[in-house]
């Protein structure tokens, strides 16, 4: 037990630390536009066509749920206020930053990881290259712009899909259905769901960077790693998530 | 050049380095020997400043290196370069930028003239028109001499090589010591060589040291160590079976 607590306290010892180093090395030149724009690629653009499937789907299956129960009540036409409420402020940014987690954190891990254990890293560092400034800093600058990006983006277009779930299938009036949308969704949601977005994309980088830099013991220990970190992620999205909904919106 | 004294490095329980002491002259190669696992490739971490020792001094050109911050090493570092066991090239960069990368990193030299120098020393390891190819489509012997290429593009002082021979075969092996050699004549560097391929260390060494229970136990030049009475380096160097090595 006491060596679980010990363990547990030198991770989130050396994740504060990453942290803290990667800001540090952010505010220090030389700048790395070259490859904050290719890692800006990478998890944005890249991560288009998954983040995609994942949004229109949400919100067409989100429109058949809140049709089937609001009918009920006769409130059917307020679907698309639902749909755009819950994507903007919840499922949004949260379901945005759970695929970058799966995608970016897990390779993010897996690259840093097997630079580890194949001593590239003690390569940079004897060619006088910062493994932090170098690796690190690009990424983590890139997610804090990519995943507010990816998750207007996603907002979007899960409105769209419960849009076309709303009009197309359950014939709701056009203008009724987008009169709705704009109504129950405020600006702050909307900035609140990319503030989210923005400590997300944190997490990813810190969590998959530090998993990296930590990997020991081959290809295995690469493997497991990654694994970890994408749970770690997870997690961490899942319950700060529920913290910053309580701190945004009291 | 280099003097290091009473060093001192443990992993946990496990103490490799118990107080060693070493001093290797300018323009040299030192060759340290030692069986695997006896801390040869730790001792090379810690003079490049990649670990940092429990107790003890490392001093390079009068600076102990063991005192200084993360930034101040880092400009020490620009003096060496070191030659990994496997490489460690850059899987997600080609060969060119490889040899080049210490140049694109620290110099504001445009890239048609440091891919011009990054010719020239592959040329100097014998590869040619590799610089597109990617790590992974190099053999082993063409990964070290690429990695050998990378070490000398940034015009070193001192070059550390951790187990330059291994895991190639002994005609590639003959030609990575040979290559060893000339660069030391040719670019007057200081060098340390850590083996436990005793041919080598013979071919390289200016003067061999045996790092044995974490102390270094002997230095010589390679005829005094083949003439050892000490009856640990002898058993070593021999390869015997029995001895006091094995029977301990």
């Amino acid at each position: 037990m006491g060596r679980k607590i010990a363990y547990f306290l030198e991770e989130v010892g050396g994740i504060t630390s990453l942290f803290w180093q990667i800001i540090l090395h952010i505010v220090r030149p030389p700048f790395k536009g070259k490859y904050i724009i290719s890692q800006m690629l990478e998890i944005g653009v890249n991560t288009l066509p998954i983040a995609s499937i994942m949004a229109v789907f949400t919100g067409m299956v989100l429109a058949v749920q809140t049709y089937i129960k609001l009918r009920e009540f006769n409130a059917e036409t307020v679907v698309g206020g639902v749909v755009a409420a819950s994507m903007c402020k919840e499922l949004g940014p949260v379901l945005t930053a759970i695929i970058v987690a799966g995608r970016i954190g897990s390779s993010t891990t897996a690259e840093i990881g097997s630079m580890k254990v194949t001593e590239q890293i003690d390569a940079l560092e004897t060619l006088a290259v910062n493994p932090i400034k170098q690796l690190a800093c690009p990424r983590f600058i890139a997610s804090l712009i990519m995943l507010p990006c990816l998750t207007i983006y996603t907002d979007l277009i899960g409105i769209l899909g419960g849009y076309a779930v709303g009009v197309y299938r359950f014939s709701i009036c056009s203008s009724i259905y987008v009169d709705n949308s704009i109504s129950f969704v405020s600006p702050w949601d909307i900035l609140s769901g990319l503030i989210k977005a923005f400590f997300f994309g944190m997490i990813i980088i810190v969590i998959g960077c530090y998993k990296g830099f930590t990997t020991i013991g081959g290809a295995k220990g690469v493997g497991k790693a990654t694994t970890s970190s994408v749970v770690i992620s997870s997690i961490l999205i899942l319950v700060s998530n529920y913290f910053l909904t309580v701190l945004l919106y009291q | 050049m280099i003097t290091i004294t009473n060093l001192w490095k443990g992993f946990g329980e496990n103490q490799v380095l118990k107080g060693l002491n070493l001093s290797i002259k300018k323009g040299e190669i030192m060759v340290i020997i030692g069986q695997s696992g006896s801390g040869k490739s730790v001792l090379l971490k810690l003079i490049i400043g990649l670990l940092k020792p429990d107790r003890g001094e490392i001093n390079i050109s009068g600076c102990d290196i063991t005192k200084l911050s993360d930034v101040e090493l880092q400009k020490v570092r620009l003096k060496f370069s070191m030659l990994f066991q496997e490489g460690a090239l850059f899987d997600s960069m080609t060969v060119g930028e490889n040899v080049g990368f210490f140049l694109l990193e620290h110099t504001n030299k445009p890239r048609h003239e440091i891919f011009k120098i990054v010719k020239e020393k592959l040329k100097i390891v014998g590869l040619e028109g590799v610089e597109d190819l990617s790590p992974s489509q190099l053999s082993g012997g063409m990964r070290k001499r690429v990695a050998l290429a990378r070490a000398i593009a940034t015009s070193p002082e001192i070059i550390l090589y951790d187990e330059p021979t291994t895991g190639i075969d002994p005609i590639m092996g003959a030609s990575i010591n040979h290559l060893i050699r000339e660069l030391q004549s040719h670019m007057s560097l200081t060098s340390i060589a850590v083996t436990h391929d005793m041919k080598s260390a013979y071919q390289i060494g200016d003067r061999l040291a045996m790092l044995y229970d974490g102390k270094i136990i002997e230095v010589g030049t390679p005829k005094e160590i083949k003439s050892t009475q000490n009856p640990v380096v002898h058993q070593f160097i021999t390869g015997a079976v029995h001895g006091p090595i094995t029977d301990s």
